[in-house]
């Protein structure tokens, strides 16, 4: 059981699918949508939302600051 | 718990910077500048120099940096960023003055200037962005190009006879006594970008000390003009980058 459960809000608009946060994430929570957002990106989202624990590396290592990571200790 | 429950200012553990202003970046997906705008913003953000500090910004892919940073910024002739910084830190030697430039505008125009402006151990950060190519014209050779990297201007790959030997300027300048701090780091991983992110504060806290010049590299990737995925483009970097230019403190004082 994860000492911590996290999210992730992504600005979807301003996101543009470059895979970074994909592939950074430990625990393959985020994946490219097959939809597309205004500016036609196929934008990152949460694929498995259980099983983030908040870490915080997509947000780090993306380029336009679209993610915001939230973590609370699980209960 | 449930989601909404846990989006609370208080839990949040990574977010977009205020220093950060809301104009997106016209960088291509995945490029190594956004990441380091970011990093750069933050620090900003967590010394609480926002009204302090004033960059220059080059000629290059990151020429509308002033559109993006909300700090005060100067725009430089290209190569020149160094020369602008001396005036802007001599005038307010309060201010933490820092320039940033790729290594088309550094290594190949602007040598001079860094050069000298190392020498005088001037008070400012430099911070360098090296991903081996010109981004912005079209991918064409730079002086830190590789040797056999096959790029717009070298189709055959860089030839030593023809076309000269990838510049080191990050060894070179570590020669310099105006330094105080020099530094090359990356940005592939999330452990590698805490790291520059971390050397990036260093080099404005050295600003304080008033010691010398703080000089952080960013070996970074070009998607676009690499023609590379950006996740393909960082697992090049690390096959090919690494060995030419290592990454870790050259100079430490």
């Amino acid at each position: 059981m994860a000492k911590f459960i996290g999210t992730v809000v992504v600005d979807k608009d301003r996101c543009k699918g470059c895979n970074l946060c994909v592939v950074a994430c430990p625990l393959k929570v985020l994946e490219l949508s097959v939809g597309v957002n205004v500016k036609g990106y196929h934008y990152a989202e949460m694929k498995s939302p259980d099983s983030c624990i908040g870490c915080g590396s997509c947000g780090v290592v993306c380029p336009d600051a679209v993610l915001s990571v939230y973590r609370v200790k699980a209960e | 718990m449930e989601v909404n429950e846990m989006i609370k200012p208080e839990n949040l553990v990574v977010g977009r910077t205020s220093v950060l202003k809301e104009c997106p970046m016209h960088y291509c997906p995945g490029c190594t500048h956004g990441v380091v705008h970011k990093l750069i913003a933050e620090v900003v953000e967590e010394m609480g120099i926002q009204d302090s500090t004033i960059g220059v910004c080059p000629v290059g892919c990151s020429v509308f940096m002033y559109n993006y940073m909300d700090v005060d910024m100067a725009e430089a002739a290209h190569g020149r960023a160094p020369a602008v910084a001396t005036a802007i830190s001599r005038l307010n030697p309060d201010k933490y003055v820092f320039t940033y430039q790729g290594d088309g505008d550094m290594a190949s125009i602007g040598c001079a200037e860094i050069m000298h402006a190392c020498n005088r151990g001037e008070n400012i950060v430099v911070i360098f962005i090296n991903n081996a190519i010109y981004g912005m014209t079209g991918g064409q050779m730079a002086p830190t190009t590789l040797l056999g990297q096959i790029t717009a201007t070298t189709p055959y790959g860089r030839e030593p006879k023809l076309h000269g030997y990838p510049l080191q300027i990050t060894e070179l300048i570590a020669q310099l006594p105006g330094t105080c701090y020099v530094t090359r780091q990356s940005a592939d991983t999330p452990a590698a970008i805490r790291k520059t992110k971390a050397a990036i504060k260093k080099a404005f806290m050295n600003t304080r000390r008033g010691v010398g010049t703080s000089y952080v590299e960013v070996v970074g990737t070009c998607a676009s003009g690499w023609k590379l995925s950006p996740e393909n483009a960082n697992e090049w970097m690390r096959q090919n980058m690494f060995e030419k230019y290592p990454v870790g403190d050259l100079k430490d004082i």
